[in-house]
């Protein structure tokens, strides 16, 4: 039987994140929104609801489109966890979904951004040729107040098309 | 090749798309506050326990109270604590506030406050604000909860009225809303231990305006406070006025010599930040035999909630509606009662468009409702009854400038192409099932008002202006400080483009610092459609007198006439040769070669501008289609299409990246969006899974035409786009949902037009009974 520690304890965690193992402590009822915010220092993923309706929250993990502040940090020991901050290339080349966010003007305040971008780039990796029907539908489990969706729309396409060619 | 008119990529957007931004909760190492917030929604304090802040700390402290004044004899004037005192006015409003290390800890403790209220009877919505033995908000200042009353009729409307071809009374509801920015409200502010200098960071739209009212509020200089907006996660209005949560921050930070933030919740945002737009809208129209709107009376009232709100008081939506109602038509005659009236609810602030999408929606379903009783089509009677001499001025003094009023209804209805829809439309009703519909709306959008406008509202402080200073540093490159606060617009990149082009350089070498008090010089910020106007007259003005300098030193290094200098690509060449020096070379001997100046001139290449216009009219027809399911009530909306003139076009992708972004929010207004009260004044939308915006699957595709009439009116002949999409687009829906029930005889003058209400507008015209028959 597995010890079950009180929820104000904080208890080593390991989350590898972006490639890096971060190790922290934190109470079992963090969330790994919080985890990453706080104890990793990774600002860019955003919290718009921390009620699971917004997805400025959205992570990747092991592939996947989750909501950082429905999961607790503990629950995402062990898998592979990619955020905004580490999107971008090493050298500091921007992705293409990141490119084609600015190329179409896919963003206006850009704190849905991070949520966006980690979204589509999880739907594109595990759908390359998704149709513009399923790729509307996928896109619309994040919010956007600022732009209206279309170039954020135009923008994800273009990036599948352009993979596609 | 002009910079101005070209859509460059965004300079904001590297930081952002990085996840490298700044947005208030991501300062950090700051102790947590939360606010400890009345569960009723009328009550008297009788006591509060517990580990927490409350008013008598303040008092203590001399903290004064927030008044937001209108200098009118209709006005009650009010002092408004930080926190409650006495009283509680509406659920949600702040009674204490408690300190934790961490959030968790902080929440822990603001649930071991407790307070002891009594309660008492609310007064909720327009009705029962309104009626008479109404429970009074401010019972102490008022015997009525009437808080502003505007009133103002030309000579001879009643007779107007009276000999008019065809009367329309006309009675439109919209709800009330909120601005909903997906980045809640928050604040985090820091105090020198040595100096005892404080640093706010907060999500707000007007950074000098706060620092003002805090350092009123707190008996302090302006100079010991700082004011910073950091990245700002959208605003629309609900991060203009002063967040009591703010000055607290402030007052805490100093109080405990520690950091603080405050991160409002989602919750906390829906319930007790600022709401909008639940109006009330009474018309009578009179037409004359060849339907042209005569005279036009009106009895407006606004829901304002329990307080006013600084600087712009809860006169804003009122009033407003008062000044705008002829919109884009020429009533000759024109009266009107408009009424802000208090109630136990949530305080109001301007949210995009403020009272001009129920202006709009007044008027263009008045269009819609009166063209058939006078024989016309919606097309015909707007074409009768739009502005088309110029200037116009209203029943109420408003100067609109040239516009485009009819042109645009005209592309937009043969872009959409009326007649092949109303084929398809006879074909659907013959059909049955899912009934398509097709809505227009022409209006106007007041933008880019300075001084002028706001000194005629009488306001206790009278915002305005915009001042730039600008400057080139010895490396060639211009810094252009601005009292604006842009927030997700794109300002930033659109100034360097202006600069870009007057001196001559590249918009890659400018840099725009905003919102930050430290930073630049005082202004009013960004709000009303107003920076691109302002901060860009400004800017434009600023960088012409750079260029002259640029000009004259060029003029001296060259031994040419400082009129034939050229300024482009970086250079400065005599015009008709090659004889050149380039730009950078001048900041160098401004800067460190003022032996080289011209007698008597001043070292360095630093300007300052301010700019202050009496404001322009931008316009635009909004045309939307629907499909419209009479059995459940379901409305979706297929196509829209928007032709707008918003003068020149600085930057034409960032203009249709803030007409999509309004359109989607008025598509929302329209349809979803409603914060509701029970009777006793508890909120039922607290989550989003209660107040609901649109995703992607909701919104089509907007199709964006332009027309571009340059204003005399602004130096640049830009005119504002801000609000524009949100103020037109209800009233190209619900006069779209209308259309598509008319062969039902239904009339539905309510937003947003939920299923609920589509169903009963169905059943009240049909007399079908309830429930969806399918
Ligand atoms: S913050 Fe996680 S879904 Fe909104
Ligand atoms: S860009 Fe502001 S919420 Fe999407």
């Amino acid at each position: 039987m597995t010890e079950i520690s009180p929820a104000d304890e904080a208890v080593p965690v390991v989350l590898r994140v972006n490639g890096t193992d971060r190790r922290i402590a934190a109470e079992p009822r963090r969330t790994l929104a919080d985890a990453l915010r706080e104890d990793c220092g990774l600002t860019g993923t955003h919290l718009g609801c921390e009620h699971g309706v917004c997805g400025a929250c959205t992570v990747l993990l092991d592939g996947e489109p989750v909501r950082s502040c429905l999961l607790f940090a503990v629950q995402a020991q062990g898998a592979e966890i990619r955020t905004v901050e580490g999107l971008a290339d090493d050298d500091g080349t921007l992705h293409p979904l990141q490119e084609a966010f600015w190329r179409h003007h896919g963003l206006q305040c850009g704190f849905c951004t991070p949520g966006f971008l980690m979204l589509s780039a999880g739907v594109l990796e595990t759908r390359p040729d998704i149709g513009d029907e399923e790729l509307r539908e996928a896109l619309s489990s994040n919010l956007c107040r600022c732009t209206g969706y279309q170039t954020i729309v135009e923008a994800v396409r273009s990036v599948r098309d352009a993979a596609g060619a | 090749m002009s910079w101005v008119g070209r859509s460059i990529r965004r300079v904001e957007d590297p930081t952002l798309l990085r996840g490298v931004g700044m947005f208030v909760g991501d300062i950090g190492g700051a102790a947590a506050v939360r606010f400890v917030r009345s569960p009723v929604a009328s009550g008297l304090i009788r006591a509060v326990r517990g580990p927490a802040y409350t008013i008598e700390d303040l008092d203590a402290d001399g903290v004064g109270n927030i008044e937001a004044v209108l200098h009118r004899p209709d006005y009650v004037r009010l002092a408004q604590p930080l926190l409650a005192r006495e009283r509680v006015r509406y659920v949600g409003e702040p009674v204490a506030v408690v300190v934790g290390d961490t959030a968790a800890e902080a929440e822990d403790l603001a649930e071991q406050v407790e307070l002891d209220i009594e309660p008492l009877p609310a007064a909720v919505g327009i009705d029962g604000a309104l009626a008479p033995g109404a429970p009074l908000v401010h019972p102490d200042e008022s015997d009525s909860n009437v808080m502003v009353a505007g009133e103002m009729a030309t000579p001879g409307l009643a007779e107007a009225l009276d000999r008019a071809h065809a009367v329309v009374d006309l009675e439109i509801v919209s709800g009330r809303q909120a601005a909903l920015p997906l980045e809640a409200r928050g604040s985090h502010a820091v105090t020198e231990r040595f100096g005892g200098r404080t640093t706010l960071h907060a999500s707000i739209q007007a950074p000098h305006m706060v620092r003002t009212v805090i350092c009123d509020l707190l008996g302090m200089p302006e100079a010991d406070l700082r004011v910073v907006a950091p990245d700002v996660g959208g605003a629309f209005g609900q991060k203009l006025p002063l967040a009591r949560e703010d000055a607290i921050v402030v007052w805490l930070s100093r109080r405990l010599g520690r950091p603080v933030a405050w991160i409002e919740d989602r919750s906390e945002n829906l319930m007790a930040s600022w709401h909008s737009r639940e109006q009330r809208y009474r018309l009578r129209a009179g037409f004359d035999a060849e339907a042209h709107l005569e005279s036009l009376q009106a009895d407006v009232v606004a829901n304002v909630g329990a307080w006013p709100c600084y600087p712009i008081t809860w006169g804003v939506e009122p009033l407003m509606a008062l000044a705008e109602l002829p919109g884009p038509y020429t009533p000759e005659h024109y009266g009107v009662r408009s009424r802000g009236v208090a109630s136990h609810t949530c305080p109001m602030s301007p949210y995009r468009g403020v009272s001009r999408p129920a202006i709009t929606l007044a008027l263009e379903r008045l269009m819609d409702i009166a063209a058939p009783r006078l024989g016309l089509d919606p097309v015909e009677i707007r074409r009768r009854n739009l502005q088309s001499d110029f200037p116009h001025t209203s029943p109420t003094g408003l100067r609109h400038d040239e516009g485009t009023y009819r042109e645009a209804m005209e592309l937009a209805v043969r872009h959409v192409d009326l007649g092949a829809f109303r084929s398809r439309q006879h074909v659907a009703r013959a059909a049955g099932g899912p009934q398509p519909g097709i809505g227009i709306c022409t209006f106007s959008e007041r933008t880019g008002y300075g001084t002028p406008a706001f000194a005629a509202r009488a306001m206790g402080v009278t915002p305005g202006y915009e001042n730039v200073e600008l400057s080139m540093d010895p490396s060639g490159y211009v810094t252009v400080r601005i009292g604006a606060s842009p927030h997700g617009q794109g300002l930033e990149t659109a100034l360097s483009q202006i600069v870009a082009d007057e001196v001559g350089t590249d918009p890659g070498r400018v840099r725009v610092v905003a919102s930050d008090t430290d930073r630049t010089p005082y202004g009013w910020g960004s709000f009303a459609s107003r920076a691109m106007v302002l901060a860009g007259g400004a800017t434009y003005l600023a960088a012409q007198q750079l260029a002259t300098k640029l000009g004259s030193l060029a003029a001296e290094a060259l031994e040419a006439a400082a009129d034939d200098i050229v300024l482009a690509d970086g250079r400065a060449t005599v015009a008709g040769t090659s004889v050149g020096v380039d730009i950078a070379e001048l900041a160098r001997i401004a800067h460190h070669h003022t032996q080289r100046l011209p007698a008597g001139a001043t070292p360095g290449l630093s300007v300052q501008a301010g700019y202050d216009p009496a404001g322009t009219f931008s316009n635009a027809c909004h045309v939307a289609e629907v499909d419209v399911d009479p059995d459940t009530g379901g409305v979706s909306v297929r196509r829209f299409v928007v032709v707008e003139d918003a003068g020149r076009l600085i930057n034409p992708m960032i203009v249709d990246g803030q007409i999509r972004g309004g359109v989607v929010q008025g598509i929302a207004n329209a349809l979803l969006e409603e914060i509701v009260y029970d009777e006793d004044g508890n909120i039922l939308t607290t989550s989003l899974m209660d107040y609901l915006p649109p995703t992607v699957a909701e919104i089509p595709d907007i199709e964006i035409l332009h027309l571009e009439t340059l204003s005399d009116a602004t130096v640049t002949g830009a005119k504002g786009v801000g609000e524009g999409g949100t103020i037109g687009a209800p009233a190209a829906v619900l006069n779209a949902v209308n259309d598509a029930l008319a062969h039902l005889g239904v009339e539905l003058n309510e937003m947003p037009a939920t299923p609920e209400r589509v169903r009963a507008a169905v059943r009240s015209a049909t007399g079908t009974p309830a429930g969806p028959t399918n």
